[in-house]
């Protein structure tokens, strides 16, 4: 068989479609380049009624809404999860590492969370504050400029604090605390834990006349039809073309390697149809790899040659190394003042929290180095598969039966209906060499290409951030007058989340100044091989107490900025 | 139509819509993909992959006539139905048990095995089947099973607690995910609205206020189609 190659040239290929790849396709295209952007899923518009989600009643699928299909509910708008038919990954034993994969255009942003921290200018210098870890070979004062485009690029709520290490930004007016929210500030306060106005990237309003506003269904999961959240294919990747882009899409298609001739430099990719199952080959004079920090890796290990014998930009051997989730614990409460509730009113919202807590805490006086943020969830929300059952269980804390059958329970469910406040700490990690993935030569997956075997195991510096996590939410549920529910979360972890579990995989491809050491220079460019640029989390050295995608793309643009210089130079 | 002939008519009009969509299936007129996308046209936003797990899981039956009346009697045991808000049979329960028994077939054997217990506890006592007995006598066999503790772990209490649990969780599950049980519930969500903050009765319910200089930095509703301009600090000007 003959590998089918494209006579074009482009100027860039950007592999994958989610945060990172949709920016670097907004900047490059708009700067007039010739794009390919290679998606390993279909096609997706959030707009598009057959594959629309948001609005949907539960009693619209026989299964009402349960996960069977998709692990965050049959309605979550992400394809593929943490077992993808056909695309296995393995494990060193007695480790463990979960990766969650959605392989559709936009990826992961068509459904998460879309809380949008910046990094303060502490979390680009951890080991010059605690000595874990390494430093980035950047500050906040070279990102700041790109965090304000992103904040008017795409849209965030949120207020300007002024504190040190959750820098102000760009923002638009939060909306208002719902009514559990308002006893968690309380409750939080109470401990002397600060409470502000969530940062989200959904449009409480109008940016621009292309998105619309945000309509408060609390569904942003289900990836909004009215462009009012952040998916990349919405906000970038359709933006760019409708401006007049030379984009072209190639989806459903699996990328194998990046191909490199005899000076060792890319010449393109190499990729698997799905459709035909058939290899192809493109070419550019560029390749911006997006394709998550975990698949970046995987692709440049995949790509060995003669000249690149230990996988493309891997001469550090460091590609895969320092692979890091956030830190997750999670605790809820039964708050007895929050029961019989009137249902008279619509608290969707927007979809997650009006309100959370930036980290407060001086690590220097703790026993470990970093910090967390804490989400808060709760409120009448819609039901789905799973509600009402043990629809009585809280009978328990006055005394009284729990279980029984009759109009009794139609009390019971409204007597109980949104009486429950949840907390979820999200921290960071400490990136260690000894935590990575790298290709398990034994496996392919149904396309042929070896895959990712994961090495991962958390340290004590997690458990016990862990361990403050747990006293901390507690601590605030009693304060909230409320009755902890569960057993206090333990096991060899204390609490602690599977790694991987939180979807914040970041440190695959760090970025240094020492090519010995880091795999990427400053501006994500590989160090062995100039016109080959990571954009997606790889190239962060440390995750921070936040969430990686408003700093994702933040360095895609940067990057991207750099790309344009770079390509008009004719420097690469 | 008496309670027990409309339990009847509701799962033979089940039984036959998915017996009519099978039908169609294997007669080949339309090619499945294409009989699958234009289903997505007026469906719920499944992949052609998912569509098709669904038709399959509709096309196989776990519980047989007798087994689907009883849940449908037991059902509305576990939550009678009422003349505004309907009950478990409205909200289409044993056809929901029926489904979810296939999607999660784990559950099979309580659910299955949990049925046989109960007719064999009916005959034992009153020498008739489950769905036939006077409320009062299904009400002595529920009432010893119907009540856990809920100290003791879901799985170490006994199987016919377990199974009964079970059957009321998918119960109310079914009937609260339906349209009568979100109206009976009073849910107000999952339409376009505007949120501007908790009603001040509701407030004044549960004790709490709003800080005002929280609230002065929230959205003003009434701007919110202005598009978005900032001064060069961050300040929001529109």
């Amino acid at each position: 068989m003959q590998i089918k190659e494209s006579s074009e040239i482009y100027d860039v290929i950007i592999v994958g479609s989610g945060a990172g790849g949709g920016m670097a396709t907004k900047q490059l295209a708009d700067a007039g380049f010739n794009v390919a952007v290679v998606e390993a899923g279909p096609f997706f518009d959030p707009a598009d009624p057959k594959t629309m989600t948001q609005m949907k009643w539960p009693h619209q699928s026989p299964r009402r809404g349960a996960g069977t299909d998709r692990p965050f509910g049959e309605f979550d708008m992400a394809y593929g999860g943490w077992e993808i038919e056909g695309e296995p990954y393995t494990h060193e034993p007695g480790t463990e590492f979960r990766w969650f994969r959605s392989h559709m255009l936009g990826g992961r942003t068509n459904h998460w969370g879309r809380i949008s921290l910046r990094f303060g200018p502490k979390d680009f210098k951890g080991k010059t504050r605690d000595g874990y870890g390494e430093d980035w070979p950047i500050g906040y004062e070279d990102v700041k400029p790109y965090y304000d485009k992103v904040d008017k690029l795409i849209g965030v709520f949120g207020t300007n604090e002024g504190l040190e290490n959750d820098p102000d930004g760009f923002f638009l007016p939060p909306p208002k605390p719902r009514l559990h929210e308002l006893f968690y500030i309380q409750g939080a306060r109470k401990s002397g834990i600060p409470v502000i106005p969530s940062r989200m990237s959904m449009l409480t309003k109008r940016i621009n006349n292309d998105r619309g506003v945000c309509f408060y269904c609390g569904q942003c999961a289900r990836s909004c039809s009215a462009y009012a959240d952040f998916s990349s294919g919405s906000c970038l990747i359709f933006p760019a073309q409708k401006s007049g882009g030379k984009v072209r899409l190639y989806t459903n298609c699996v990328v194998r390697e990046v191909t490199t001739n005899e000076e060792g430099k890319a010449t393109g990719v190499s990729y698997i149809s799905k459709d035909d199952r058939r290899e192809y080959k493109l070419k550019a004079r560029v390749v911006v790899l997006a394709a998550s920090a975990c698949s970046s890796a995987r692709i440049l290990l995949n790509s060995k040659s003669p000249q690149h014998p230990n996988g493309l930009g891997n001469s550090s051997d460091v590609v895969g190394k320092y692979l890091h989730d956030s830190t997750g614990s999670s605790r809820s409460g039964f708050i007895p003042q929050l029961m019989n509730r009137k249902p008279s009113y619509n608290e969707d919202g927007v979809g997650g929290l009006h309100v959370y807590s930036p980290w407060w805490g001086d690590n220097s006086q703790l026993d470990f180095p970093r910090g967390y943020h804490i989400e808060v969830w709760g409120g009448m929300g819609m039901p789905s598969y799973g509600f009402g059952f043990n629809a009585n269980e809280f009978n328990k804390f006055f005394g009284t039966k729990v279980g029984g059958y009759g109009d009794v329970l139609r009390d019971d469910v409204k007597k109980y209906y949104g009486a429950v406040v949840g907390m979820a700490g999200r921290g960071e990690g400490v990136a260690r060499k000894d935590n990575y993935c790298e290709i398990d030569e034994t496996t392919v997956d149904q396309f042929g290409i070896p895959v990712l075997k994961f090495n991962y195991k958390w340290s004590d510096l997690e458990r016990k951030q862990a361990t403050h996590m747990q006293d901390t939410f507690e601590e605030i549920i009693h304060n909230m007058g409320g009755q902890v529910l569960g057993d206090r979360p333990g096991g060899p972890d204390n609490g602690l989340n599977k790694p991987g579990e939180i979807i914040h995989e970041v440190g695959t491809t760090r970025m240094g100044n020492d090519p010995k050491t880091s795999v990427t220079n400053k501006f994500n460019q590989l160090h062995d091989v100039d016109n080959v640029f990571i954009v997606d989390a790889g190239p962060f050295v440390s995750q921070a107490d936040k969430n990686c995608t408003w700093t994702i793309l933040a360095l895609s643009w940067r990057a991207s900025d750099y790309i344009i210089e770079q390509l008009k130079q004719q420097n690469i | 139509m008496d309670r027990r002939q409309s339990i009847q008519t509701m799962l033979l009009g089940a039984g036959a819509i998915s017996l009519g969509l099978h039908s169609c299936v294997s007669e080949g007129e339309p090619a499945l993909e294409e009989q699958i996308i234009e289903s997505a046209d007026g469906f719920f936003g499944r992949t052609p992959e998912e569509l098709e797990r669904i038709e399959k899981l509709n096309a196989e039956q776990l519980f047989n006539e007798h087994e689907l009346e009883t849940i449908a009697v037991l059902s509305e045991v576990i939550l009678p139905p009422k003349p505004e808000v309907g009950g478990p049979l409205e909200a289409g329960v044993p056809e929901f048990i029926e489904f979810i028994g296939k999607d999660m077939p784990r559950m099979q054997n309580t659910l299955l095995g949990g049925l046989l217990w109960l007719d064999n506890q009916s005959l034992e006592l009153f020498n008739k089947e489950f769905k036939s007995l006077e409320l009062s006598q299904q009400k002595q066999i529920l009432d010893p099973i119907a009540f856990y503790d809920p100290e003791v772990p879901s799985r170490k209490r006994p199987f016919e607690i377990q199974w009964f649990s079970l059957m009321r969780n998918l119960t109310m599950t079914g009937y609260y995910t339906s349209e009568w049980g979100i109206k009976d519930l009073g849910y107000k969500g999952n339409q376009p609205n505007v949120w501007d903050g908790v009603p001040q009765d509701v407030l004044d319910q549960h004790g709490v206020a709003y800080d005002p200089e929280w609230i002065a930095k929230c959205i003003d509703q009434s701007k919110r189609g202005d598009i978005a301009k900032w001064d060069e600090h961050g300040n929001l000007l529109t």
